[in-house]
């Protein structure tokens, strides 16, 4: 570990000029604090936290509309947990249940499907979220559902992909980054011939990384020597988890039942074909075309920076709202929500009080 | 929310298997890994899938990334 440090140094010293890495994933944003990585970090080397937290991502529209599903009748919405507190427009999913929607907390689409066959008389909704590693997940609950023949599972898929949010950050003239610290897990499905684009379209220098204190310091000496021989390429330093065709056979059941489409971005805004929503030929199972459900689109809360912090333009502590009008006990907005969203991970390690 | 823990296979049933998280156990699908799994492998769990089977090949990784670099450096210099 010392030696790594001590080649990072070196390497800073020999670039002769800042440098700054973006962790587009939430989970490394944590790995980062609390391994105190930054402290061990020579001051040439700036982290900045990215998009990668899918529960900062989700639209108030998309939290209003999961609402308004849960608040149907003979309806039971299932949600992983962490979504529970992020605010909608006008509620939260704690204060729709107490308003009487019944919602439930599963750790697994696994659960929300055998729900589904243990209650035939409801609809089970499963509220979709999350990047890559989870989009399989549900693709096969809804080919367990199809196999098994359940009629009353539907899901609101308001998944993302990540690539196309790192094409979106890059063709933004606001955005600052030398590298990218690319999310391990995303990775393991999509391998690192998703990221192919970044290296020849963009010159980015990006690298794969696990998330252990070793694997990220060893993730920023890759990137600095790629900076400092100004080869951009796409390496992988997660070579335990990490092929380079990623996990083919997941991103095969993805696209059978999953086709890209754009989606709106809390905080960026809309992203092309940034999304995944079910094909048409399996709408019988898109809770969308079950309910008839109009939600309007509202505005961000005011004087949130969330948007520019996930693109790292802004640092949690420079939004007017941080640690004041704006804590993991109340947030405002979806990045002091989540535990890997960078607004709480800055509040839980950072705390001025 | 991607968080995936290496768990160890101690059974495995047709496509689903019991796995030993930390002294925990819990049932898996096997239905996304690429290749076949067996018992003792170790596999990488999110939300009740395997999604994908981890080589403990990183320790060796590390150590020709570093000795790659120190190498690296040092050649550089004796040109300067």
């Amino acid at each position: 570990m010392k030696q790594l440090i001590e080649l990072i140094v070196e390497f800073s010293n020999r670039i002769g000029r800042p440098v700054r890495l973006m962790e587009v994933c939430g989970t490394h944003t944590v790995a980062i604090f609390r391994h105190g990585i930054r402290s061990v970090l020579p001051e040439g080397i700036e982290l900045i936290s990215g998009p990668g937290c899918p529960v900062c991502v989700t639209s108030v529209r998309d939290v209003d509309t999961a609402i308004a599903i849960a608040m149907e009748p003979d309806t039971i919405l299932t949600t992983f947990g962490d979504m529970m507190r992020v605010p909608g427009s006008e509620r939260n999913f704690y204060e729709a249940r107490a308003e009487g929607a019944d919602i439930r907390v599963v750790y697994s689409p696994v659960d929300a499907l055998r729900l589904a066959s243990e209650t035939p008389e409801k609809r089970v909704v499963f509220f979709a979220t999350g990047f890559e590693t989870t989009s399989p997940l549900i693709a096969a609950s809804v080919f367990d559902a199809e196999r098994k023949g359940i009629e009353n599972f539907y899901i609101y898929s308001v998944h993302k992909l990540v690539p196309p949010a790192l094409s979106a950050l890059l063709a933004d003239s606001e955005v600052k980054v030398d590298g990218f610290i690319l999310p391990g897990h995303v990775s393991t499905i999509i391998g690192a011939v998703a990221y192919e684009f970044l290296a020849s379209e963009f010159g980015m220098p990006s690298v794969i990384t696990g998330f252990d204190p070793q694997d990220i310091l060893q993730g920023i000496l890759m990137l600095l020597r790629q900076i400092y021989d100004g080869n951009p390429k796409v390496e992988i330093q997660y070579t335990r988890a990490v092929r380079p065709e990623g996990n083919k056979k997941a991103v095969e059941l993805i696209y059978r039942y999953f086709v890209p489409s754009d989606a709106y971005w809390r905080g960026i805004g809309m992203i092309p074909d940034s999304g995944l929503v079910l094909r048409p030929e399996y709408s019988r199972f898109n809770a969308l075309s079950l309910y008839d459900i109009h939600v309007e689109s509202k505005p961000e809360p005011r004087g949130c920076s969330c948007g520019e912090v996930l693109r790292g333009i802004k640092k949690p502590t420079d939004c007017p709202l941080f640690g004041r009008r704006c804590t993991p006990e109340q947030p405002v907005g979806a990045c002091m929500v989540s535990s890997e969203g960078s607004c709480a991970a800055y509040y839980k390690y950072f705390n001025p009080c | 929310m991607c968080l995936a823990i290496p768990s160890k296979i101690v059974e495995i049933n047709n496509m689903m298997a019991t796995v030993d998280v930390m002294g925990a156990r819990r049932q898996v699908s096997l239905m996304l890994l690429p290749e076949e799994a067996k018992v003792g492998d170790y596999v990488l769990v999110h939300a009740g899938f395997a999604i994908q089977k981890v080589q403990e090949d990183v320790a060796q990784d590390s150590l020709n990334l570093l000795q790659e670099v120190l190498q690296k450096l040092q050649d550089e210099d004796a040109y300067d």
